[in-house]
Order: C-alpha cells, then sequence, then structure tokens
C-alpha cells in the first residue's frame, strides 16, 4: 500500500508539473507574447527549480523518511502553484510594463510564479526513491520504475492538458482542479501517519 | 526525468509550430520554382515563383496556403482576394491618419497602405525577424519614415501602445494563417485592448481564418468586443468594425465610388468590394467566447 501511494504520488507530480508548465505559458502569453525566448524562459526556470528540487528532496530524505511527508511536499507544491490559479494579473501587469527587456521580464514572471511549486514538486522523485529502495542491488531497478511512473505521468498531463482539457475547460479552472487532486492524493497518507508509524 | 518531459514539450511546441495536415502541392506544383528559403526561429521562410508570381510561403510548395503574393509585371496589384477585403476598411469613414497593421507577411497591406495614403503614419508589428528581412528583400517592403516596422509579438506591441496612451484610426490584424493562429491574439482581452487603441470613430479590420466550429466562437468574440461589424466573406473572411457605429450601406458604396480611381489600379473593383459589406449575424449567437482563460482556436479551427 505504502509503495502503491508513493508511485501514484510520483506519477501525479509528473502531470501536475507539466500541466502546470503548459498553462503558465498561456497565463504569461497574453503579457509578453507567446515568442520563442518565453518559452524559453518557461522551461529555463521549470529546469532550474526541478533540477534544485532533485538536489533538496535528495538531502532531506535522508532525515526520518516517510510516505506521510512524500504526501506534504505533494500539497506544499499545490498549495504554492494557487497564485498562478488566481492569474496574479497585477504583478505580470507590472512586470511587462516596468521591465523593457521581454526576455528579462518573462524570465522574473516565470520565476516569480513557477518556480517554487515546480521546486517542491522536484522534491518528490528522490524523496519517493528512498521510501522505495530496501536494498542496494534492487536499488536501480526501483528509481527506474519511479521514473517510469513519473516521466509517463508527464507524457499524460501534457497529452490530456494541450489536445483535449483546453477544448472544455478554463484555464483557472484546470489549475484549481490540478491542486484539488494533489490534495486529495496527498490527504489519505497524511492521516494515515499514526497508523503508517505503528 | 523531467528534462526529457520538457525536451518533449519543445518539441511539440515546435510541431504544433511547424507542421499541419496537408494537402498534396496542386495541380500545377512541378511548375513551383523555389527562389529563397531560410528557417527562421518559428517556421521555415520560402519564397516560390510560378506563372508571373512572387509567393511567400511558411511550408514546402505551399501546400498550406501562400501568405502573400505579388506578381512581378505589376508589383502593385494585390493577387489576394482577402488583401482587397481588408481595404473595405477605406470605406468606412474618412481617410486614416494613424494606422497599425498587425502580421506582416510579404508586406504588402503596409505598402499598399502607405501608397493610398502618403500622408498617414503606419507601422507594421512582426513576431518573426526572417519575414521582415524577406518582406524588404523579396517584396520591395521599404520601410521609411512614414512606415515603420517592429519586430514584436503584436499582443506585447499593441498592450505597450495602449500604456503610451497611442492612439490609430485604422487597426488591421493580419496575424493569422490556416496553419496557425497565435491563440492571444484571438481574445476578447486582446480584442478590447485593441479597441482601447482605437482613436474616436477609429476601424478595426481583421483577416481571419476560420473555418468550421471556431467561426461561431470568433464572431460571438469580436461582436462583444465591438458591436456589430460588417462581414465580409468570399474564400476569406475580413472583419470590418466601427465601434462608434458602422457606417450606413449607401454610405459605404459613396466611399467606394470616391475612391474608385486610387483602388482600381491595384486590382480592386471596388463596387464589387462594397457588395461584399454584409451586416446580417450567420454565425451561433450562443458560441462560446474565446478568453484570455478559453482560447483553443487552433484545435477548435481543426474541427
Amino acid at each position: 500500500m505504502q509503495r502503491a501511494f508513493a508511485y501514484l504520488i510520483a506519477g501525479w507530480s509528473g502531470y501536475f508539473v507539466m500541466a502546470l508548465e503548459l498553462l503558465g505559458g498561456r497565463a504569461l502569453a497574453p503579457y509578453f507574447g507567446s515568442s520563442i525566448h518565453v518559452w524559453g524562459a518557461i522551461i529555463t526556470v521549470f529546469m532550474l527549480a526541478l533540477s534544485l528540487g532533485y538536489l533538496a528532496g535528495g538531502a532531506w530524505s535522508r532525515r526520518t523518511p516517510s510516505l506521510a511527508r512524500l504526501a506534504l511536499l505533494l500539497a506544499i507544491a499545490a498549495l504554492c502553484a494557487v497564485p498562478v490559479a488566481l492569474g496574479s494579473d497585477a504583478l505580470l501587469d507590472a512586470l511587462s510594463a516596468r521591465l523593457a527587456d521581454p526576455r528579462l521580464a518573462s524570465l522574473c514572471a516565470a520565476l516569480a510564479l513557477f518556480f517554487v511549486p515546480t521546486m517542491v514538486s522536484g522534491m518528490v522523485s528522490p524523496y519517493a526513491v528512498r521510501l522505495l529502495v530496501d536494498e542496494r542491488a534492487a536499488a536501480g531497478a526501483a528509481a527506474g520504475r519511479l521514473y517510469f511512473v513519473s516521466t509517463f505521468g508527464s507524457a499524460a498531463g501534457t497529452l490530456l492538458t494541450s489536445f483535449y482539457l483546453v477544448l472544455y475547460f478554463e484555464l483557472a479552472t484546470l489549475l484549481w482542479a490540478m491542486i484539488a487532486v494533489s490534495l486529495l492524493v496527498a490527504l489519505p497518507p497524511l492521516l494515515w501517519r499514526p497508523a503508517a508509524r505503528a | 526525468m523531467k528534462r526529457a518531459a520538457s525536451g518533449t514539450l519543445a518539441v511539440l511546441l515546435a510541431v504544433a509550430a511547424l507542421a499541419a495536415p496537408g494537402s498534396p502541392g496542386g495541380a500545377h506544383a512541378a511548375d513551383l520554382q523555389l527562389r529563397h528559403e531560410e528557417r527562421s526561429l518559428y517556421r521555415q521562410v520560402l519564397v516560390y515563383e510560378r506563372a508571373g508570381e512572387r509567393c511567400l510561403c511558411f511550408t514546402r510548395k505551399c501546400t498550406i496556403g501562400r501568405q502573400s503574393c505579388i506578381e512581378l509585371a505589376h508589383p502593385q496589384r494585390l493577387v489576394f482576394g482577402y488583401t482587397r477585403m481588408m481595404l473595405g476598411a477605406l470605406l468606412m469613414g474618412p481617410p486614416p491618419q494613424r494606422v497599425l497593421v498587425v502580421g506582416l507577411g510579404g508586406g504588402t497591406l503596409p505598402a499598399t497602405l502607405a501608397r493610398l495614403l502618403p500622408e498617414a503614419d503606419i507601422e507594421a508589428v512582426e513576431i518573426d525577424a526572417a519575414v521582415v528581412r524577406v518582406a524588404s528583400d523579396w517584396f520591395g517592403f521599404q520601410p521609411g519614415p512614414r512606415l515603420h516596422v517592429a519586430t514584436e509579438d503584436g499582443r506585447v506591441y499593441v498592450r505597450r501602445m495602449g500604456r503610451e496612451g497611442r492612439h490609430y484610426d485604422l487597426v488591421m490584424l493580419d496575424a493569422y494563417d490556416q496553419q496557425y493562429i497565435p491563440e492571444h491574439m484571438l481574445t476578447l482581452e486582446f480584442l478590447q485592448e485593441v479597441r482601447a487603441l482605437l482613436a474616436p470613430g477609429g476601424v478595426v479590420a481583421a483577416n481571419t481564418f476560420s473555418a468550421s466550429r471556431l467561426y461561431d466562437n470568433e464572431s460571438v468574440t469580436y461582436a462583444r468586443a465591438f458591436g456589430g461589424f460588417y462581414n465580409l466573406r468570399s474564400g476569406n473572411r475580413v472583419i470590418l468594425a466601427r465601434p462608434a457605429g458602422l457606417p450606413p450601406l449607401a454610405q459605404v458604396r459613396a466611399a467606394a465610388e470616391r475612391l474608385a480611381p486610387e483602388l482600381t489600379p491595384l486590382g480592386v473593383d471596388p463596387q464589387s468590394l462594397a457588395a461584399l459589406f454584409r451586416d446580417v449575424p450567420d454565425w451561433d449567437a450562443n458560441a462560446r467566447l474565446l478568453t484570455d482563460q478559453y482560447s483553443p482556436a487552433n484545435l477548435l479551427n481543426a474541427r
């Protein structure tokens, strides 16, 4: 059960990150356009945040790792995405008005909105590996399965969002729904915490 | 692991921008001569010639339509029906003094306007520097003191001009084509930003490529932003709006008569142009508005 939840959290986190990236591009377009440098800024911020998240997640997994803490990461990442769902029009408007260089402006906007939720999401995978690996010989297999689940989730989040969901739902609706799913997935492990320890 | 996923996003975007389901090259594809090609940040920019026409295309053999064409022997004549329809904007009121054209292509529209309106200040904004270069190298587009071109995203430019309090008598939107619609430039919020740029009595002309389902969404969105509009359909669709109120058709026909000496040499028959003006809605008024929150224009257009 614990394993299943670790995989579920990693898979959903993968979906969340890529859907956020895709919808984030849409959220910035009214202010910064959809020039190549806007997508460059977004992808840069996501990669940078994930890379630092991997480091942080790995480091944190050394201290009394638990499924509840893994679920907590998922919940925190979701809550940090609330400003994106709210639109943050005032911030984006101010950035686009004050910064003359559109590259710098879109980079700052992407940093402000996406860095924290993405970095926390990046902590999920290495943390989950720690929970899934029992012995050294099986470490590669466990990590491989986890990468599979997480990246497959990313592919699903990209495809479903860009091909289908944007056809039916508003940007904010999709983001709120993703935040809700993250909290729902995180809830059982958080509530079961005493039982899991026992 | 998400590096791979994000790489996928980049590829996906590139494919979305570049590729689209195409029809075969057409009966005369063999006569097409490729004169120039370059790969820009956004697409392939190709210049083809055939039967005395030179065309700008974004796909091999122009499978998905030509962006802009000139007749080599008469470079001032307008080859496309839609460019002629866009000039319908000139029948909507007095000659515009300040003009903004969003989307350059071969530069046909701004160059034509510059010839027709020698007193006017004309600005064009184009996202792709390669298109600007090819327009000037291959299509005779020459910026000058009264004809400026900015290389920038159209929406960003419109917002900035709005912040600076600029106003235009005519705004032309020519940034859409069959293969790709910049979705952030087909939303209610964008059209409201454009409307805020209009001087009193200002006119908006939009060349749109909507087919099938998108036609309804686009129509309700323009109607919400600008009130009623003249709808010109002949292959393409051109929307002509004037928030201060549409001129009566009699006035449009009178303007056509008045402008005939200038328009006829361009290959525009002013009376048949005036005859295309329609103000009766022919779309589903209950279609969903396109907004910054809901803007799947390309998905809707593909259906």
